[in-house]
């Protein structure tokens, strides 16, 4: 921690401050901030250490490729990884081509006096912090039961999660849009395009790497929900893969709650290593995610 | 675009395409449809507040058929699958304001020191370490908290290490968990709020003879306050509806009291205790999911409502 004995570091720094009025409460002062964000730190180092400890022994590609089971020595991962998988790529599939629209419209056409586009951006604020349980209850009552009626299936859960990270993708979108600078439009403009034209060909590209940091981050949001998946039913012993839109499916999340909540501790071990598999996938998406924004972000 | 417009500067007469497309009268269907299906892809959002509000407004009014309103809001007892059931909340309540008192305990002083450090001391190059981190943090999904709380933070930390006696589902160890799962929202807001404060109050200060703690916290603080306060709400709104911390390690038993070191039950945990023994469509024990789930979502809304009002205030300020 260089950062401790180093004075006037950042370009706010001004003078020497640490010399100046009481120098030992600076001192402590500092290394009490330092401590807090150090709490943090260590908690994060605690909690890999904890869970790599109790599960690195149990995941090996036997686990990976058996079904669950009551047999804590034969349960493995295989539904919960075809059922994330599924999720996940269903949610893609209808939360790309939403969100992006959105965005595109809230950036490009939506005039912001007009009180409909002011209520959809502050409705989308508050979406964003509506509680993910409060999405299971939309989508026990909407998709699973009610007027849809569609049964716990892989479409409820993907569409549940969907409707949870929209606000991510939304917001991730705009601000990838925005970063295009108003003269490429008017170049494109200029030239007789459309305004769909300029989207669709100056626009939109520019932003495609913002786009899919946007997409990786709210999949990798959908991808640890485990919450929404109790209410709309997940399988909570899963013996097969999902084949469908219209099948009943488990994810890794969901498989770690229930192997959690069993009392036997041979089970708490599985759903530690279950934990280290969902933390290598997080893991390497947020590296894609940050891998795509370095390598293709534009400077104007 | 570019081959269509050169003609244009060579044979005057005749009208391009492009001029022809600026002189053009009248609607351009093809936009037209484009704007329209734009506009109908950002309405599904409010949709979807309409679905929410719809689906917990008819379970809840359900509810309300059943159970008097009075008898849900003061009621002290908790037990809607018993013979003899009773419907009042306060439990549920009472839970989750305590657990999210003990998380706030933990992540606002954690998160305001942090943000402090991030914005006023630390160099770019320390800043590009724990920013990461800090997000790393915030990425971890909350289940995976809930096995930490369980299975390490109770039984090592708070027993072994602590020697306290609490029980093996308790509110602490689940609140203490869930501070630090809200940490890295109350510092990057918080941080926000606190890089906003223009250089010049500082500078000011500075030239004053005040020392960068001094400027920290009499200049930078007090100025970022309304950020802070956002960040502060929004942590508590996430503490709020969290489920599967308190699901996992703080128990499923309604309890009034305020003694950490027992088992609590929040409301999210019943909804999710409740949604998971497959209910049938139609019973109280159905019904009982909206009511709490109504709370809830009136708690968090008045949270948001709260938050984004502070955030538009210290931008009315400085941007």
């Amino acid at each position: 921690m260089s950062a401790v004995t180093g004075a006037a570091d950042t370009p706010t720094g001004g003078l020497s401050g640490d010399t100046r009025g009481g120098g030992w409460k600076d001192v402590v002062f500092r290394l009490v901030l330092l401590a807090c964000l150090a709490a943090g730190v260590v908690i994060l180092g605690v909690l890999i250490a904890d869970v790599l400890i109790d599960g690195i022994g149990k995941v090996s590609w036997d686990f990976l490729t058996s079904f669950s089971s009551s047999f804590p020595k034969e349960a493995g991962l295989e539904s919960a990884i075809m059922g994330t998988l599924f999720l996940m790529v269903v949610c893609a599939a209808f939360i790309v081509p939403v969100g992006v629209a959105t965005a595109i419209y809230l950036e490009e056409y939506a005039d912001s006096t007009r009180w409909y586009n002011r209520m959809i951006e502050v409705n989308i604020q508050n979406l964003a912090a509506v509680p993910s349980i409060v999405y299971g209850i939309l989508g026990l009552a909407f998709l699973v039961r009610g007027p849809l009626s569609l049964g716990p299936v892989v479409l409820a859960g993907a569409l549940t999660l969907g409707l949870l990270v929209l606000p991510v993708i939304i917001i991730a979108g705009r601000e990838a849009i925005r970063a295009v600078p108003p003269s490429i439009r008017e170049g494109s403009m200029a030239l007789g395009a459309t305004k769909w034209q300029t989207i669709w060909r100056q626009v939109l590209p520019s932003s495609v790497p913002g786009i899919a940091t946007g997409v990786i981050l709210a999949l990798s949001r959908a991808i640890g929900e485990t919450a929404p998946l109790i209410l709309i039913g997940a399988a909570t012993f899963a013996a097969f893969n999902p084949d469908g839109l219209d099948s009943r499916f488990t994810a890794i999340p969901f498989q770690i709650f229930d192997w959690i909540s069993r009392p036997q501790p041979e089970f708490k071990l599985l759903a530690a290593a279950a934990i280290i598999v969902l933390l290598a996938i997080l893991l390497t998406m947020n590296g894609a995610a940050i891998w795509l924004r370095n390598r293709y972000e534009r400077k104007w | 675009m570019s081959a269509e417009s050169v003609p244009t500067q060579t044979t005057p007469g005749a009208p391009a395409p492009g001029v022809a497309s600026i002189l053009r009268r009248g609607p351009r269907y093809g936009e037209l449809i484009i704007r329209t299906v734009l506009f109908l892809a950002a309405l599904l959002s409010v949709l979807t507040t309409v679905g929410i509000v719809a689906s917990l407004l008819e379970g809840t009014l359900e509810f309300f058929g059943e159970v008097g309103v009075g008898e849900f809001l003061t009621g002290t007892e908790w037990s809607p699958s018993f013979t003899d059931p009773q419907f009042g909340v306060l439990p549920l309540v009472g839970g989750t304001l305590l657990i999210t008192a003990i998380a706030l305990i933990v992540a606002v002083p954690l998160g305001i020191g942090s943000a402090i450090y991030l914005s006023e001391y630390a160099r770019p190059r320390t800043r590009k370490i724990f920013k990461p981190i800090l997000e790393l943090l915030a990425g971890i999904p909350t289940i995976v908290f809930g096995y930490f709380a369980l299975t390490f933070f109770t039984p090592l930390v708070l027993r072994d290490l602590l020697g306290m006696e609490v029980q093996i589902f308790n509110a602490l160890s689940a609140g203490i968990i869930m501070g630090f799962m809200v940490l890295p929202t109350i510092a990057s807001v918080s941080e926000d709020a606190m890089s906003a404060v223009p250089g010049s109050l500082r500078e000011g200060a500075f030239g004053l003879g005040a020392s960068k703690r001094q400027v920290s916290t009499r200049v930078v603080v007090p100025a970022a306050l309304s950020g802070i306060a956002a960040a502060v709400i929004l942590g508590i709104s996430r503490a709020i509806g969290e489920t599967m911390i308190v699901l996992v390690a703080a128990g499923l038993q309604p309890n009034l009291g305020v003694d950490p070191r027992e088992a609590f039950e929040t409301m999210t945990a019943f909804i999710a205790a409740q949604g998971k023994g497959d209910v049938p469509t139609g019973s109280i024990e159905y019904k009982t999911i909206f009511a709490v789930g109504t709370t809830l979502f009136l708690m968090t809304l008045a949270m948001n409502a709260l938050s984004i009002r502070f955030v538009r205030k210290y931008r009315q300020v400085y941007e």
